[in-house]
């Protein structure tokens, strides 16, 4: 099942005293071995497990861990970065910390649950444009004009679906529900259908896609191709005062470390152990009594809603919102982050969104056009060589477990690009001679009821 | 009591029909074995009747009736099965894999709470696999036959009142076989076990009742000794009638 498998699935026992299913007679306690277990590391290699327990790896983190983990971001990004940043990187950090929230959704979506979220801009999307209307609107309140700027210009009055984004309760409303009901009703028509794998990731590229050309088009309504920029005022407070959008990305890094903190709970919860378990065979869920189309989605829609409140947060700070920022490319763009930082662990996907970002603002200040170059660089190298993320290198040098003779033969690393088409989750039937023409149950279930 | 009624079960696949009419029925309290040469239909019976292929006839448990449900129904109303190529999470614990198969009995919103103990029907079924000292263990570190057994845990989890096996002794070596074989007698009380398999020495040493399908027909049912005796058996297996005991241990 998993490409990394050093051909440990079925191997014979090696030392065959077979651990046999207790007898009536239990007669055999005490024949079964307890397996060794990496306890006794060298001291020299214990802080790397340390560190490696600290990232997640791909176990998730127990309470302490991720205690710490979640204790080291809030000190870095709510007490040292105000701390130590000029006005100016602090915002851009804020701009980072946007695409780290949308991160850690892709991590809970793709990393545990094996879809490949290749379309978050439109769920960046709708959370940004939503909180873009309600700031343009309330803009052209305290300016006492008819409707927003934009709008004047073209002589439009404000449409009717922009009416209720006046009130600021909607427009949360709408940031936090409207996403979750466009991943339900995408998620369940496209999971019962068992469409999975890159067919999946193409369906989202097409969504993201169609999405951003109808902003384009909503030129008296939306301002097209430009986008909605210029806002003055975040809830009344002026956007021009420092100390405002210091606030504002105080607001955003807390927002981000409460859902790194929800993720933990999702993924130690009994739903995150199902999610793996239907990411990794999601036919034999069903054999449980479970319906993975809807775990699949639930964590699709999460994925969704977490885009959503990046996109809602990045409009104040950073002051525009077009479909520039939401098309293909930028879709693509957050999951480079989340691959390179370790998709399946807690912290990377975050680490990995912040360092992405920083790495391409400081290298587009030098080099403009080079981070292209090097983003695309970095995916292939990390899809090539790491595919567990830089978190996994941690893992990597774990020391082998018990060594010669080990009963680990999994622990090598990191699996593995699960979300790959081919790979066969369908269970059982090695035995292909008993039916021979069965169609495949992976590719055709149209005829299902 | 019979547990579970096949009857005129039937599958096709486009012009080729896999299984024509089978019926049979697993009694509560039996390991009925499902036997027959390769491509008789055996395991595309247990597809059907625990829906991962559309059949049609009747399967019946209880008096419900079970064909036409999805998978997951299916497995709602009590059939459990395992498969060939043992199929458990290898990523997750074994306690973690037994855990997802008692989700049956939770409530969807024991979803959003952590594991926090070893429920008493895990605990059960750790004892009675054999597991209970490898239950923090990743399931993919485990052998061919614990995997084996940690699937036939889940059934056990799951509470399962038709348990589907499908040749759950293959590659297991002969120590194996018979502690394998034993777990078996000891489940059976209050289901039905059916037991699909090719390994003649352990169904005759296991089996409280055969099915022999041919070309996915019945062939012949009845113990092992009855069985065993019918020439329409010996013939499949041999294609002639000369030293059918041995052959049939060696089929």
């Amino acid at each position: 099942m998993s490409i990394t498998a050093t051909g440990g699935t079925s191997r014979p026992t090696p030392d065959a005293a077979p651990r046999t299913p207790q007898r009536a007679s239990a007669s055999a306690r005490g024949t079964g071995r307890t397996l060794p277990t990496g306890k006794a590391l060298p001291t020299g290699k214990a802080l790397l497990a340390g560190l490696r327990r600290l990232t997640g790896g791909p176990e998730v983190p127990g309470p302490r861990h991720a205690m710490i983990g979640l204790g080291l971001l809030a000190l870095g990004l709510l007490v040292l970065a105000p701390m130590l940043l000029t006005d100016f990187r602090l915002n851009q950090l804020g701009r980072f910390i946007c695409y780290a929230i949308v991160a850690v959704g892709i991590g809970l979506a793709w990393g545990r649950g094996g879809m490949l979220t290749l379309g978050q801009g439109v769920f960046f999307g709708l959370g940004a444009y939503a909180m873009a209307m309600h700031m343009q609107l309330a803009d052209a309140e305290l300016q006492g004009l008819a409707a927003p700027q934009f709008m004047l210009t073209f002589g439009a009055d404000v449409p009717w679906w922009w009416e209720p984004f006046r009130s600021g309760l909607f427009t949360v409303a709408a940031i936090l529900l409207l996403p979750a009901v466009v991943a339900v009703v995408l998620g369940l028509s496209v999971f019962t259908r068992r469409v999975k794998g890159a067919y999946f990731a193409i369906l989202n590229q097409a969504m993201v896609f169609a999405f951003a050309v109808l902003l384009v088009g909503q030129q008296a309504t939306l301002n097209g191709s430009n986008g909605l920029s210029g806002f003055q005022s975040f809830l009344g407070f002026s956007l021009y005062d420092p100390a405002n959008r210091r606030a504002i990305y105080l607001l955003a890094a807390a927002v981000l470390i409460l859902l790194v903190a929800i993720a933990w709970w999702m993924m130690r919860s009994r739903f995150g152990e199902l999610l793996v378990a239907t990411r990794d065979a999601e036919e034999r869920v069903r054999f449980l009594g479970y319906n993975p189309a809807l775990i699949k989605t639930a964590a699709f829609a999460t994925a969704a809603v977490m885009a959503s409140i990046g996109g809602a947060l990045f409009v104040p700070l950073v002051g525009i919102i077009s479909p520039a920022e939401i098309g293909v490319v930028p879709s693509i763009a957050f999951v480079i982050g989340v691959a390179i930082g370790g998709r399946a662990t807690l912290f990377g996907p975050v680490i990995g969104a912040l360092a992405v970002a920083w790495a391409e603002s400081s290298l587009a200040e030098t080099f403009p056009s080079g981070w292209s170059y090097l983003q695309g660089l970095l995916l292939v190298l990390v899809i090539a060589i790491l595919p567990g993320g830089v978190a996994s290198i941690l893992t990597r040098f774990r020391p082998r477990d018990g060594g010669p003779g080990s009963d680990h033969p999994h622990d090598s690393g990191q699996p593995d690009l699960r979300d790959l088409p081919d790979q066969p989750d369908q269970p059982g039937h090695s035995d292909r001679a008993d039916h021979p023409t069965q169609p495949d149950l992976t590719v055709q279930e149209g005829d299902r009821p | 009591m019979t547990a579970l009624s096949i009857r005129d079960l039937r599958v096709r696949f486009g012009a080729f029909t896999a299984v024509g009419g089978v019926s049979f029925d697993a009694a509560d309290d039996e390991v009925h074995f499902l036997i027959g040469p390769n491509g008789a239909g055996k395991t595309t019976c247990v597809d059907a009747i625990t829906g991962l292929v559309r059949g049609s006839g009747s399967v019946t448990m209880g008096g419900t009736e079970l064909l036409g449900r999805s998978v997951q129904a299916t497995a709602r109303r009590g059939v459990g099965r395992t498969f060939q190529t043992a199929s458990v999470f290898e990523q997750l614990t074994v306690v973690q894999n037994l855990d997802i198969a008692a989700g049956l009995h939770r409530r969807w919103p024991a979803l959003l709470g952590m594991r926090r103990s070893v429920e008493p029907r895990v605990e059960q079924a750790l004892r009675d696999t054999g597991l209970t000292e490898l239950q923090d263990a990743a399931a993919g570190t485990l052998s061919h036959g614990q995997k084996q057994w940690l699937e036939i845990g889940m059934l056990l989890v799951q509470d399962a009142q038709a348990l589907m096996l499908d040749e759950p002794v293959a590659g297991m070596s002969h120590d194996e076989r018979v502690a394998t074989g034993e777990l078996l007698h000891r489940v059976k009380r209050g289901r039905a076990v059916v037991v699909v398999e090719h390994d003649m020495e352990f169904m005759r040493t296991f089996a409280s009742r055969v099915t022999v399908l041919h070309q996915g027909q019945v062939l012949s049912q009845g113990s092992v000794t009855e069985v065993q005796e019918d020439p329409r058996v010996q013939e499949v297996y041999l294609g002639t009638a000369a030293q059918p005991e041995e052959e049939l241990v060696h089929a």
